[in-house]
């Protein structure tokens, strides 16, 4: 499209932060009327690009032009006066108030006599009507569905006449029907009249939303593209930088049961959802894949299984046998290995060394203590070695936690619980946020533990994953899970719709 | 003695309002900035500060009124300096808002002392005479009640309608309600938290001071080191009792006051017989029951307390 103008155009960007070049010479072209999908893997640069763009970072060099004029950088009220809105990862919006003030905050004059709230609503709805994003202006923000809080995220957009929309990650947080009805929307912005950037790591999206696709990695364009000339083993390729194999999962034969759930229920807090009647049966050496969007009672599961949570109802039973008063400690003991999501508050201690972490679970025990004293000597021995084992990549042992990276951090936890051969292991989203290289790591030990006769629950929102490594799948959706399917059985529709199924009846 | 008959006699009523004053303007103070996300807990010492600076203004010449804005830049200042701690820094608001306690309260003794140095009772001046407005003033009951009081009574009421008013009817106020739920969507939509920060915690602080300026201009006719007395302590807990809301404060502030107005006139009556604590304690006993049944389900300002760094996910 030689003769169109771009009505955006990033030249040569360049971020820093410390030593890590996050964006070099990036440079990119938005036309009139496209949509581009900005692909590449976690920490590839494309977050950080677009917070330039937007002016939540400044850039270290190169500029950015809007309809041919160039934008003020670091200002976010300059570039949504300039046309350009952005949708958050993690959306930007007060759960405590109604859909029409998230919408209007900001857009009228701070120091007018009276918001004009009535005419701001028929604005709104014809919006709505528009674009066929339907929402109750009216209702408040946390009574919504994520899918529906996405819409109001969207329709601020709109009512600030924007024509540039970038979206950031956006299906992290959907359903694959509701991603499909995202994608439908796109379509008809676009038709509206609006250009659309949006960001994701998953190749099944570019394909089916796109236009046209440029490829990140290490902060650096390496591939652009129309996407019907492309397919995503190409995109894959350049992606990773390599061709990416898929492995033949051999399949195991499961053992005894090693953990079971029997008719779990628990009431929910104010806002989160409970558990009911949760069945769970995990035997040795499978993977058990529970599926479901975060925040449907995945973590409430993970804490009783954890011993964090007593259950009102029902029972644990460990190797066929009920757990009396389960605990943490207690959970331990009977050989769980517990792998949290949240890596720096429940996995680690973030501003303690290797060594003391290491030590964390199992201080008062041999090697690490004696006579009730700490020996350090064993304990840098031992951390030494599980650390060359599984590859943590780390200036020493003395390093604070909080000074690794993600991918290091996760591997560092498996070091610690994987050491001591535990029978059961609940690993609650553990490549969240990794590259492709310390995912594959991650999934590797958890095959090679149930190889060894473990029984692995594995948490997890990214089906992806689990078709890659589960052998039996359970969908957890709003506090109910499904029964145990064999992953060979079921296919990704079929999960999404037992994922989106009391889900959007729940919704107002 | 009977306590019926007490609710019959104006006078309690008269005394309920004019106890209730201080207390409505540093729960509204108080409200703006919580309503923003800062906790203010400078509150007891920002009300020394403009206790002494109204009155020393006046002391020293100055108009009652001049006492009254003199009081009010002083809370700025305060909130000012709250703000560079708490929002531009991001630092612990306790920590900041404690030791603005410590500074106002003692820095007020202080000026008080090197002022008069040798005064043995406090110098006396003239307060706010009580209003005597055509018509409003001569309304039974409510007119002695409310309408007879001083003018910084009618002007605390006043408050109450603009402060809700501001909050819920203008984009200001849907800014600084957002801003106390969630920072990164104001900045998303491209304004300026720290500034609205900046500004409620200023607008707030000169609310409290002048609560403070009330007790010597307008309650009493002189400055007493330690005045306040707690005050500000119970307009934090008034701000919990009223969820945020600032009509609720002012009946939090009038109920308070009425526990007050009852427990002096008692102690008055009964005498000797119980020792004279116990009724001192108590408003503060009944406060604490009310504040346990209103707070309960009481939807705090999601973002209270959290700092905002810029570019910090």
């Amino acid at each position: 499209m030689p003769m169109i103008k771009p009505v955006l155009s990033l030249s040569n960007i360049t971020k820093t932060f410390g030593r890590v070049l996050a964006n070099d010479q990036v440079s990119l072209d938005l036309f009139p009327g496209e949509i581009v999908a900005l692909l590449g893997e976690n920490g590839a640069g494309k977050t950080t690009l677009m917070s330039i763009l937007f002016g939540h970072y400044l850039a270290d060099q190169g500029e950015i032009l809007v309809r041919g004029k160039a934008l003020a950088q670091g200002s976010p009220r300059a570039a949504l006066s300039a046309g350009v809105g952005m949708v958050h990862q993690h959306f930007t919006l007060a759960g405590n108030m109604s859909v029409l003030d998230n919408v209007i905050l900001g857009t009228e004059p701070l120091w007018g006599l009276k918001t004009r709230r009535r005419k701001a609503c028929k604005k709104l709805e014809g919006l709505m009507k528009q674009f066929g994003l339907k929402v109750d202006p009216h209702a408040q923000v946390s009574a919504l569905s994520v899918g529906e809080q996405q819409r109001v995220e969207i329709l601020k957009v709109l009512y600030r006449d924007a024509s540039i929309l970038i979206l950031d990650e956006p299906t992290a947080v959907l359903t694959p029907q509701e991603a499909d009805h995202l994608f439908a929307t796109l379509n008809q912005l676009v038709k509206g009249g609006l250009s659309i950037i949006f960001i994701t790591h998953k190749m099944r999206e570019v394909m089916a939303a796109s236009h046209r696709c440029v490829v990140l990695r290490q902060g650096r364009v390496v591939h652009e593209t129309p996407t019907r000339d492309t397919s995503p083993e190409d995109l894959a390729r350049h992606m990773v930088g390599q061709e990416v194999e898929k492995k033949a999962r051999q399949k195991l034969i499961p053992g005894n049961e090693v953990l079971s759930l029997k008719n779990i229920s628990l009431s929910g807090t104010a806002g989160k959802t409970g558990l009911e009647h949760l069945d769970l049966d995990l035997r040795g050496s499978e993977i058990l894949g529970i599926a479901g969007v975060s925040g449907n009672g995945q973590s409430l599961l993970a804490d009783i299984i954890c011993g964090m949570t007593l259950p009102d109802k029902g029972d644990i039973l460990v190797h066929g046998s009920p757990m009396a008063g389960p605990s943490p400690g207690a959970m331990v003991r009977a050989g769980l290995g517990r792998v949290p999501d949240d890596r720096t508050s429940t996995g680690l201690i973030a501003d303690m060394n290797l060594m003391e972490n290491m030590a964390s679970e199992t201080y008062k025990k041999m090697p690490f203590s004696r006579f009730g004293l700490l020996n350090f000597k064993a304990m840098e021995k031992e951390t030494a070695t599980r650390v060359k084992h599984f590859d943590v990549r780390c200036p020493g042992l003395n390093t604070v936690v909080r000074n690794l990276s993600g991918g290091n951090m996760q591997k560092l936890i498996l070091a610690r619980e994987l050491s001591g051969k535990p029978g059961i292991i609940l690993a609650n989203q553990p490549t969240w946020g990794l590259d492709v290289g310390a995912t594959a790591y991650v999934h590797d030990r958890l095959l090679e533990a149930a190889q060894n006769g473990a029984g692995v629950i594995l948490i997890s929102e990214d089906l992806d994953e689990l078709f890659l490594v589960a052998d039996r799948i359970q969908v957890m959706s709003q506090g109910h899970l499904s029964p145990a399917m064999d992953i060979d059985d079921v296919d990704r529709e079929a999960l999404g719709l037992i994922m989106a199924g009391q889900g959007e009846t729940h919704a107002h | 003695m009977d306590i019926l008959q007490l609710f019959l006699e104006t006078g309690f009523w008269v005394a309920m309002v004019r106890m209730a004053t201080p207390l409505i303007f540093g729960t509204l103070g108080e409200l703006i900035c919580e309503r923003a996300g800062v906790v203010n807990l400078g509150i007891e010492g920002i009300m020394a500060a403009g206790c002494m600076g109204g009155w020393m203004w006046v002391f020293l010449g100055g108009s009652l009124w001049g006492g009254i804005v003199f009081a009010a830049c002083i809370g700025i200042a305060f909130g000012m300096l709250h703000s560079l701690f708490a929002v531009y820094l991001g630092l612990s608001q306790h920590v900041s808002g404690l030791g603005l306690t410590m500074l106002g309260s003692s820095l007020s003794a202080f000026v008080f002392r090197m002022l008069l140095p040798k005064a043995t009772t406090p110098p006396k001046i003239v307060p706010f005479a009580p209003l005597d407005l055509p018509v409003l003033s001569h309304i039974p009951f409510l007119g002695e009640v409310v309408f007879s009081q001083t003018a910084l009574t009618l002007l605390a009421f006043a408050m109450v309608i603009i402060v809700a008013y501001i909050l819920f009817k203008t984009p200001l106020g849907l800014a600084l309600r957002m801003v106390g739920e969630n920072p990164m969507a104001v900045e998303a939509q491209g304004l300026s938290v720290l500034g609205l920060r900046t500004a409620a915690v200023c607008a707030g602080s000169a609310m409290m001071a002048v609560g403070g300026a009330f007790l010597t201009l307008s309650a009493f006719d002189a400055y007493y080191i330690g005045m306040v007395n707690g005050r500000g302590w119970i307009c934090i807990a008034l701000v919990v009792f009223s969820s945020w809301k600032p009509y609720k404060a002012l009946l939090g502030c009038l109920l308070f006051a009425a526990f007050d107005a009852v427990q002096m006139r008692v102690q008055q009556q009964a005498g000797m017989a119980i020792p004279y604590q116990l009724y001192l304690a108590l408003p503060y006993i009944f406060s604490i029951i009310a504040l346990i049944i209103m707070s309960r389900k009481a939807a705090y300002p999601k973002a209270l307390l959290i700092p905002f760094r810029k570019g910090e996910r």
